[in-house]
């Protein structure tokens, strides 16, 4: 067992090079999580040097070391939150027992599937933007991308560590499956279906670093606050990382629009046309894929009322986003939630008992949260003087989860028949035309300091280096 | 029921009129009796009260330990393998009598399944251990098949197979563990397929001081359950070709790999993964409806020859009416009362 130098090519602080049970484990998933890369990483981009941010501890000067390497000997490491001493149990049935350091039995079953279904959306974005790299619109956001990208990758690590550490044999064959899967494959999916989605283009990619890892990052807190403390470690250390995919898609929309405006005021124009023709993608096709990448990763929830939710959070499996600063009895036996139902051509509110309304809460959570970036996008336009605001869509909104799901919902809020629904899902949701016409504007652009067309180059660099920086290597 | 239908629907052998009941019963006794092949003048053996020691939390015999975990609800059950001279003859058998080790543990193993059943029925769960030298087990299996015929050795095995077969009917989880130093050898591997689950420790580092179990003619039929057929064949639906593969196995030693590719066991974990893996597996087993497990198990136990129809129709709707009446499923905090509201059942851990 000593093929792999575990401190050196593994950073972590699990004490890996005296841990048999992780080695063993590793021997057999490590060569095979190289493969994966090798065949659904980043396409053509093996030999790159690239600037990238590792991880090589926890500490402050540790977390985030910068230097150029080639992706597949990226120093994939193992870390967790320090330990906090004599952690209790916060919320659920368990509240006020001492957090616990090993599965217990009982919940095997629920921490898994927990687990093993986080663990699946981070290979799965990976794989839903290999091909990014191939229509760049500049080095430092190439760059960008093979960050995230390593850092997902990263993640993968994180959540199969603990099922190589504490789920024993189901927790390698798990490990091994999460290597299998394969994003938009019919035969072996990824678990959820925005993950099966493709990531076609730049614009797509920003919004989903916006939106669709915002959600990773809500799922993480609630994680975060699990009764099993390996885990809640794990995911408290992934979040410092989650943030610079949201940083990547918050200020990579909002370049976009700085871009557009600049060339609205430039032309003196807001027609679509005109600004399509001058190459830049306009404000409504913005608004169109707002609406659809909110949608979809609202969805990511689940359903607004779940017996599972409840399970999760009585049994303390999952608390909810910032549980420790809530100020209520962290049981919600009793308690209820509105959540939204059709009745006739009305979207009504109703009450449901809190716990099984937990999904509900925490999408609620995440849409406050989601609205500030966009409120931020808002100010570059009104910064440029144009009238026209960005605005997140209405929850019921092209929903396909939950009791919501089928209803036919305008942006709004208004609840709509087929007729108005097809009249205008033209003008709500990206169209074919939308798609293309983004799609031609990818071009590949990787001279130091250059940026394409569509997009406004950042204000600074990464690690205080320059804008023109050669952020990628191309050898 | 009155005697005749009870008679006709085979509920009881025979019926007799009050008047002649004592001389017919009499009749039929010594016409058994009869049938008996032990000598006219053969000495009995008298079967003095067992040693035992009780603890709180524990039982003690000379061959059989009983260690209860309460916080756990577990109960570690250990049956020592024969040390010392066995006698291998009738007179040396004869001449042991009640201290002849195979009559002696089998009574002593019964005590203890019978007091568990009756004193702790909120220990759920029986982790079936085994200690000592598996020679010693071989060599004593010897010696019941030499002496099969004669008549102690003859009442011995089929206190023996009573004593197994409480096993398959007693409402607790069974779970094996075949560890270094265990002995699950012919009829003490009936304790191992008697069980729900069994693991197995394997040592790649250390084949030495691997566990192995090990079959013999025992297994095929000298401890038949109250089926009639051996566990073997329950275990493998009478099917041939399993059966023919395990006893091609008679004689040698099978680490947990071997006894894992045979299916004598349901699990196999080496050395790094044991501990969490058996941990993980009871600590589930233990937090599940006592109700529903007793149901499955039973079912699993007993899962005799039947077809799709037999399953669905007859044994899984008989079990489910009767565990979804019980108070842990339909009581104020039972399973079904609280599904879907995320609170947890409240279950009565007693088994019935």
């Amino acid at each position: 067992m000593s093929s792999i130098n575990y401190s050196e090519k593994i950073p972590n602080n699990v004490n890996l090079s005296e841990d048999r049970t992780l080695q063993r484990a590793l021997e057999q998933w490590q060569p095979n999580y190289l493969q994966w890369w090798d065949d659904m990483g980043p396409e053509g981009s093996q030999n790159f040097d690239v600037y990238l941010r590792t991880a090589v501890s926890v500490d402050p000067q540790g977390w985030a070391q910068f230097g150029h390497v080639k992706m597949p000997d990226y120093r994939w490491g193992i870390f967790l939150n320090p330990a906090e001493k004599d952690r209790r149990i916060h919320f659920g049935d368990h509240l006020g027992e001492a957090a616990w350091q090993d599965v217990p039995g009982e919940h095997r079953a629920n921490l898994r599937r927990i687990i093993v279904t986080q663990g699946d959306t981070e290979p799965a974005s990976v794989e839903q933007q290999r091909h990014l790299g191939l229509t760049c619109p500049s080095q430092y956001d190439l760059r960008n991308l093979f960050q995230v990208n390593v850092e997902e990758g990263r993640h993968l690590w994180a959540m199969v560590y603990l099922l190589h550490k504490y789920f024993g044999r189901d927790g390698r064959e798990e490990g091994e499956a999460l290597l299998e899967r394969r994003s938009g494959n019919d035969d072996n999916p990824r678990i959820l279906q925005a993950f099966n989605e493709k990531t076609p283009d730049w614009l797509s990619f920003f919004m989903f670093t916006y939106f669709t890892d915002r959600d990773g990052k809500f799922q993480l807190c609630a994680l975060a606050e699990s009764s099993f403390d390996p885990l809640a470690r794990t995911t408290k250390f992934m979040l410092t990382e989650e943030a610079h995919h949201m940083f990547v898609g918050e200020s990579g929309v909002s370049r976009v629009i700085q871009r557009t405006c600049a060339a609205m005021i430039e032309l003196k124009t807001d027609d679509p046309a005109k600004l399509r023709a001058a190459g830049v993608i306009d404000l409504a096709t913005i608004q169109r894929y707002l609406n659809f990448h909110f949608s979809v990763t609202i969805d990511l929830f689940g359903a607004d009322q779940s017996s599972n939710a409840a399970i999760f959070y009585s049994t303390g499996l999952k608390g909810r986003f910032e549980e420790g600063k809530r100020a209520d009895d962290h049981v919600l036996k009793g308690q209820h939630y509105k959540v939204l139902e059709v009745q006739g051509d009305q979207l009504v509110e109703k009450d449901v008992p809190m716990l099984n309304a937990l999904n509900e809460v925490l999408r609620d959570d995440y849409i406050k949260d989601s609205v500030g970036g966009v409120e931020r996008w808002n100010k570059v336009i009104e910064k440029a003087g144009i009238p026209f605001r960005l605005k997140v869509p209405h929850k019921a909104f092209h929903r396909n989860i939950g009791s919501l799901s089928g209803v036919k919902v305008s942006p709004d809020g208004r609840v709509v028949h087929d007729h108005e629904w097809n009249q205008n899902v033209e003008q709500w949701l990206p169209t074919d035309e939308d798609r293309a016409y983004v799609a031609s504007l990818m071009g590949r652009v990787v001279e130091p300091g250059r940026f394409a067309n569509w997009i406004a180059p950042p204000m600074i660099g990464i690690n205080r280096q320059p804008v023109n920086f050669e952020y990628v290597r191309f050898n | 029921m009155r005697g005749l239908k009870a008679k006709d629907w085979r509920l009881v052998d025979d019926i007799a009129k009050p008047g002649q009941f004592a001389a017919k019963v009499q009749e039929r006794a010594l016409q058994l009796a009869n049938q008996s092949d032990r000598p006219a003048d053969a000495q009995g053996v008298a079967l003095p009260p067992l040693h035992k020691t009780v603890e709180p939390d524990a039982l003690r015999y000379a061959h059989v330990t009983v260690q209860i975990d309460r916080s756990k609800r577990t109960a570690a059950l250990t049956v020592k393998a024969p040390t010392g001279a066995q006698p291998t003859d009738i007179a040396g058998i004869e001449a042991a009598g009640a201290a002849w080790y195979p009559l002696q543990m089998a009574r002593e193993l019964d005590d203890a399944i019978l007091s568990m059943r009756t004193n702790e029925l909120d220990i759920g769960t029986w982790l079936i251990k085994t200690e000592g030298d598996i020679a010693a087990v071989q060599a004593l299996d010897e010696t019941l098949q030499r002496h099969q015929g004669h008549w102690l050795v003859r009442e011995t095995v089929g206190l023996l197979r009573r004593t197994f077969s409480r096993l398959d009917v007693s409402s607790r989880s069974l779970f094996a563990l075949i560890e270094p130093g265990s002995c699950f050898a012919g009829t003490l591997l009936e304790l191992a397929l008697a069980c729900d689950r069994s693991y197995q420790l394997v040592l790649p580092d250390d084949a030495a001081r691997a566990p192995q179990i090990a079959l013999s003619e025992a297994n095929f039929g000298r401890y038949p359950m109250v089926t009639g057929q051996s566990r073997l064949q329950r275990r493998f639906y009478d099917e041939a070709p399993a059966l023919d593969a395990v006893r091609a196995a008679i004689g040698r030693s099978l680490d947990g790999e071997a006894a894992l590719a045979l299916g004598l066991v349901t699990s196999a974990p080496d050395d790094i993964d044991w501990a969490d893996e058996t941990r993980i597996a009871i600590e589930e087993r233990v937090a599940m409806s006592p109700d529903a497990l007793t149901g499955m198990e039973a079912n699993l136990r007993f899962n005799g020859p039947e077809n799709m129809f037999t399953r669905v129709f007859g044994r899984l709707t008989a079990w489910q009416n009767w565990i979804f009446q019980r108070p842990n499923a339909v009581g104020e905090k039972g399973a079904l009362k609280v599904y879907g509201k995320g609170e947890k059942s409240q279950f009565d851990w007693n088994r019935v």
